[in-house]
Formats: C-alpha cells, sequence, structure tokens
C-alpha cells in the first residue's frame, strides 16, 4: 500500500520536474523584467530592423519553398521510379543536419570560393553579407518539413479519386488542382506552419552563412545573439526579442494544432500525417 | 449501338491478362478476386498502360501500341464506376455530378437518378445505394460512349442489392450504350449482362450468353462458378445410352453426356428434388443421392438445403412440409438429362 502511494507520488514529481523545466525558461523571459520595459524595447531600431528583416526573409523564403516544394513533394508521393525511396530520404537530411554544418555547407556551395561561387561571380551575383544569402539559409533549412509533410499529404489521396477524375475528362493539371489539392490541403497548410516556424527561428546556418549586418542580414534569432553577446546593456532588448519570438511560435502551434485538430463535417483523409513511405 | 473492340496483354504480378473482346449491348466479366477483371477496365479507361494491343471504338483509336498510340483517359469517351464509387468527399453531390458534365446542367441527371433532394450533400452523409447513384449520375455527365462498372453491386447490403440489380439492369437497357461490368457474383452478372465472359487468371475460359454457361459448362470451374454442384467421380461407358460415374462415395450417377475417366459431375440446385423418402419404381430421376440434411440458407423466396453432397434449391413451402430445418435423412434426386458431364 505505502508502496503504492510512493510509486504515485514518484510519477507526479518526475513529471512536475519535466513540465516546470520546460515551461520555466519561457516564464523567466517574461518574469525578468516589466510588461512595459519589455513593449518599450520593442521600438528599438536593431529590433524593428531585425523584425522586419525576419518577416521579410520568411515570407520570400516560403514562397520558394510552396514554388518549388509543391511539386517536388508531388512528384516523389505520386512517381515511382528508381532511386525515389533514396531521394524521399535526402530530403529529410537537413532536419537533422546540424545548423552548423547547414552552414558550412552553403558557404562550400554558395561562397565566394564554393562549389557554385565561380559561377556565380561570373553572373555578377554576390551572395555573401546579403538578405539573399539570409532567404538560402531560411528556405534550406526549414523547407524539408514542408516538403516531408507534403509527401504524405499527397500520398494519403486516393489514388482512385485521382483516376476518376481524369475518367471525367479532367487532364492532369486540373486535376491536381480540383481533387488533389483540395484533399491535401491540411497536410500541406500543417507543413507549412511547421516550416515557417523552423525558418523563423534559423539561427546557426544564417549567422556562418549570411552574418550579422543589422538592417541587412540580422534576422531575430541573429539580433538576440548580437545583443546578448556584444553589447553590454543589450540583455534587455535580448529578452524583449525573445518574448516577441516567444509569443509567434506560440501563435504559431495554436495555428498548427488548430489546423490538425479540425474536425471538418467531412474527413478528407485519416491518414494525412502518416510518414512517406 | 456502337461496338468497342479491346485486345491487349497486360503483364500483372502473377500473370498476364490476356483478352480480345468485341463490345456491344452489356457484357459481364466473372471471376474469382485477383482474376484481372478490374485491370480490363483501368485498359480501356487508360489508366493502365498494356504492354501489347489495341482499343478502339467504332472508328475511333483510343490504344494502338504499334503506333505507340495511347489517349490519356480524359480524352477516351468512358464512364468509369469504381468499386466503392470513389466520389469525391470534398465536393457535394451536385459538384461531384457536375464534374465531368462541361457546364451542362445537371439538375435534370440529379432528378433522374432520385438524388435531386441530396444535391447539397457530400458523399459521407449518403447511404450505399444513395452513393451508388451519384456515381452512375456523375459517370454520365461527362456523356460517355462506353460505360465501365466495377463491381457496381458489391458494396451494397443484401437488402438493398435485388432492388438496386433490377434498377440498373432497366438504366443499362434504356441507355443502349456498349456497357462493361465486372462481377465475382455470377448471379449479377448473369440478370445484368447479355454475354458472360468467365474470367481466370487472365484468361478468359468462357464466353457466352448466361443460359449457354449454366447449358454447357466448359469446365469444372465455370460449373461452380455458375452455381452447380460439381461432384469428382469416375465415368465408364454404362449400359445403352447413359454413362455411368462412380463417385468417390461410392455412389453411382448417371448422365446422357458422354466421358470416360475422371470427370466432374455437374448438376444445378433448381434441379434436384429433395424427398423424404424416395421408391425407384414411381420416380423418373435416375439419380438418387441419400444424405443427412444440412444447412439452409434463405435466397428471396428459396432455400437452399443441402443434402449430403449435394445443394438443392426448394421452395419454402416445400422446406416446410418436409421439416427440412430439422435435419435428418432425405434423397436428392436428379435427371440423367439435367446431369452434365465436365473435364476436371
Amino acid at each position: 500500500m505505502t508502496r503504492r502511494i510512493l510509486a504515485g507520488a514518484g510519477v507526479f514529481a518526475a513529471a512536475a520536474i519535466a513540465f516546470a523545466f520546460l515551461l520555466l525558461p519561457i516564464v523567466a523571459i517574461f518574469a525578468r523584467v516589466s510588461p512595459g520595459t519589455l513593449v518599450a524595447q520593442l521600438s528599438h531600431p536593431v529590433v524593428t530592423d531585425a523584425l522586419v528583416l525576419s518577416l521579410k526573409t520568411s515570407a520570400i523564403a516560403q514562397t520558394l519553398v510552396l514554388l518549388l516544394g509543391t511539386p517536388a513533394a508531388y512528384l516523389l508521393a505520386t512517381r515511382r521510379f528508381p532511386g525515389r525511396s533514396v531521394a524521399v530520404v535526402l530530403v529529410e537530411l537537413p532536419l537533422v543536419l546540424p545548423p552548423a554544418v547547414a552552414g558550412i555547407g552553403l558557404i562550400a556551395t554558395f561562397g565566394r570560393l564554393g562549389l557554385l561561387g565561380g559561377t556565380l561571380d561570373a553572373l555578377g551575383v554576390r551572395l555573401g553579407l546579403t538578405q539573399a544569402a539570409v532567404v538560402i539559409a531560411v528556405a534550406y533549412v526549414a523547407s524539408p518539413l514542408y516538403v516531408r509533410q507534403a509527401i504524405a499529404a499527397f500520398e494519403a489521396v486516393d489514388a482512385d479519386l485521382v483516376a476518376a477524375s481524369r475518367t471525367l475528362g479532367a487532364g492532369r493539371v486540373r486535376t491536381f488542382f480540383r481533387v488533389v489539392l483540395p484533399l491535401a490541403r491540411r497536410g500541406l497548410a500543417a507543413g507549412e506552419a511547421l516550416s515557417f516556424a523552423r525558418g523563423l527561428g534559423e539561427f546557426g546556418a544564417t549567422i556562418m552563412f549570411a552574418g550579422s549586418l543589422q538592417g541587412v542580414t540580422q534576422t531575430l534569432p541573429v539580433a538576440i545573439y548580437q545583443e546578448f553577446n556584444v553589447q553590454p546593456d543589450g540583455f534587455t532588448t535580448a529578452l524583449a526579442m525573445s518574448a516577441l519570438l516567444v509569443v509567434v511560435s506560440g501563435a504559431l502551434l495554436v495555428t498548427l494544432r488548430l489546423i490538425l485538430q479540425w474536425q471538418p463535417s467531412r474527413p478528407t483523409s485519416r491518414f494525412l500525417f502518416a510518414t512517406s513511405r | 449501338m456502337a461496338t468497342l473492340q479491346a485486345d491487349f496483354t497486360l503483364p500483372l504480378r502473377d500473370f498476364a491478362l490476356e483478352l480480345a473482346l468485341d463490345l456491344s449491348g452489356t457484357v459481364a466479366l466473372v471471376g474469382p478476386s485477383g482474376a484481372g477483371k478490374t485491370s480490363v477496365l483501368r485498359v480501356v479507361a487508360g489508366l493502365a498502360d498494356p504492354r501489347r494491343g489495341h482499343v478502339a471504338l467504332d472508328g475511333e483509336r483510343w490504344l494502338d501500341t504499334e503506333r505507340g498510340l495511347s489517349l490519356p483517359p480524359e480524352r477516351r469517351r468512358v464512364g468509369l464506376v469504381f468499386q466503392d464509387y470513389a466520389l469525391f468527399p470534398h465536393l457535394s453531390v451536385r459538384a461531384n455530378v457536375a464534374f465531368g458534365a462541361g457546364g451542362r446542367d445537371v439538375g435534370p441527371l440529379l432528378e433522374r437518378f432520385r438524388i435531386g433532394h441530396l444535391a447539397a450533400a457530400h458523399p459521407q452523409e449518403l447511404s450505399g445505394g444513395e452513393r451508388q447513384r451519384v456515381a452512375l449520375a456523375r459517370a454520365l455527365a461527362r456523356d460517355p460512349a462506353v460505360l465501365l462498372l466495377d463491381e457496381p453491386l458489391a458494396a451494397l447490403d443484401a437488402h438493398t442489392k435485388t432492388e438496386v440489380r433490377h434498377e440498373l439492369a432497366e438504366l443499362l437497357r434504356e441507355l443502349g450504350l456498349p456497357a462493361l461490368l465486372v462481377t465475382h457474383d455470377y448471379e449479377d452478372a448473369a440478370a445484368l449482362a447479355d454475354e458472360v465472359g468467365v474470367l481466370v487468371e487472365g484468361r478468359l475460359r468462357q464466353f457466352g450468353p448466361p443460359a449457354e454457361l449454366v447449358a454447357r459448362p466448359r469446365d469444372a470451374f465455370v460449373a461452380s462458378f455458375t452455381g452447380a454442384n460439381l461432384l469428382r467421380g469416375r465415368a465408364r461407358r454404362g449400359d445403352g445410352a447413359l454413362t455411368a460415374i462412380r463417385l468417390e462415395s461410392g455412389d453411382d450417377l448417371y448422365s446422357a453426356d458422354e466421358a470416360e475417366g475422371e470427370v466432374g459431375v455437374v448438376v444445378y440446385p433448381w434441379e434436384v428434388s429433395v424427398a423424404r423418402t424416395h421408391t425407384p419404381d414411381t420416380d423418373s430421376a435416375l439419380n438418387v443421392v441419400r444424405g443427412q440434411v444440412g444447412s439452409l440458407v434463405e435466397v428471396a423466396n428459396r432455400v437452399r438445403v443441402r443434402v449430403g453432397p449435394v445443394t438443392a434449391e426448394v421452395t419454402a413451402a416445400s422446406a416446410a412440409r418436409l421439416d427440412l430445418a430439422d435435419g435428418g435423412i432425405a434423397y436428392a434426386t436428379f435427371k440423367a438429362t439435367g446431369t452434365r458431364l465436365v473435364p476436371l
């Protein structure tokens, strides 16, 4: 009896510790200084510059992810070709790659002495320390989350529905927009939300590949590091930006939950989030 | 009526599907699952690419592998009704039917299929019979020249099935389109089609009007598939014009067909009479099987009853009069002229 009570208490304590461990750092961001100070810090030029840059580069990067990632995912989901499973794994590789490795990889590819450096140079394109470099870093790190989810969403669309659309006179393109896309949209939206969240928080690859130039390549996460590490009195500013990112990330998480849990009166597929084969 | 010609070879996983078919009127392909029935429809519709073959509707070529021609599904004028109907879950009944209608008003079509009151509903809200009508209306809305039906009755419960089968038979007659349907149920095929092909492992075993398949099944598979009793035995030329067959059980049966050696004895349930007693002198039926009365299954207004190794079909009234539900011993009798012999 006593043993059972002890065991119960032990489990409860472990859960409480885990929960506190996950939550305390977030609480600490808001508890350290008054809300008024946090809000006041948000008008700091470093903060506004970083916020605008983060939103702008994220928007461009996510547009690219959607435009290039959607067809790629559809191809991987619907076509059977040799090496397909290898391709699916390779698409997911950047997900597990340490950000520093991603940064080095991007430098080795697009840097002045990189694989494509000579070609870019000849074309007169200089990526180093530009917004384009930020966009590349964000897209590189964030796109696998979208593509992976999109593959699963496309695979979950019943092949018979696609076939039915074709026999009803719709060509491939019309079938894609009238049948496949509406049925996969929840999975695509969830993938895009994840990808956006990941891209917004991108730090390692960005600071290595694009650097930290206020107003040019200094995104919110980079600015937080810069303020904390370099500026003598930057901690409060770093806290304010962190609080801002907590709020944005929280909102994204809630959005994602809503997309996933939203039970339409007509469920499109129960296997929307199956992992891709 | 237009004629659809199909002649092709399509490699499947375990065998190659090989078929040559001239289709006008309603043709049913029957066979066990995995025989390649659905693949036939997919080839005609352009959803599967055969290695070799031709598909043409009158003069219109849809597939000609020699010329490297294969029209995509959207350019073949087929109406394909999928086995579980494949209705678009994100579209209303009206939008489903209008999908291939090219902007034409589908109102009359909805009324014709008695789904007008369901126009705003989504497929998930419909019963099996209603879904089937939506699927048919959708397939016809694109104005097809050929109708393809994949197990049109399989997804329905036994209760709705009889009624829907009747409606479907009527519809097929009215449409006057070449129609190809596949089913694993011979009764459905016989009720719906002018001609029936038995497909086993990608090949046609027999093709002909339903009555002919029953009257002259070419082999044991066709016989048992069309619902006949199949008993194994050894045939030898007997006295007079009859062939005597010694069954594995030791009983002797007689047939007017000629055969020697191992044969299958084929007799249809409706040709078998059941009695509690048997007096050879007063019965013209030469074949008698004495056995334990087994399971009773009601089929519409009839009862299928097992007597030893033989299934007989009797009226519900007869079954009651003979107390067949009580089991016991009974005699199944059938005429030598109704007893067919097929190679095993």
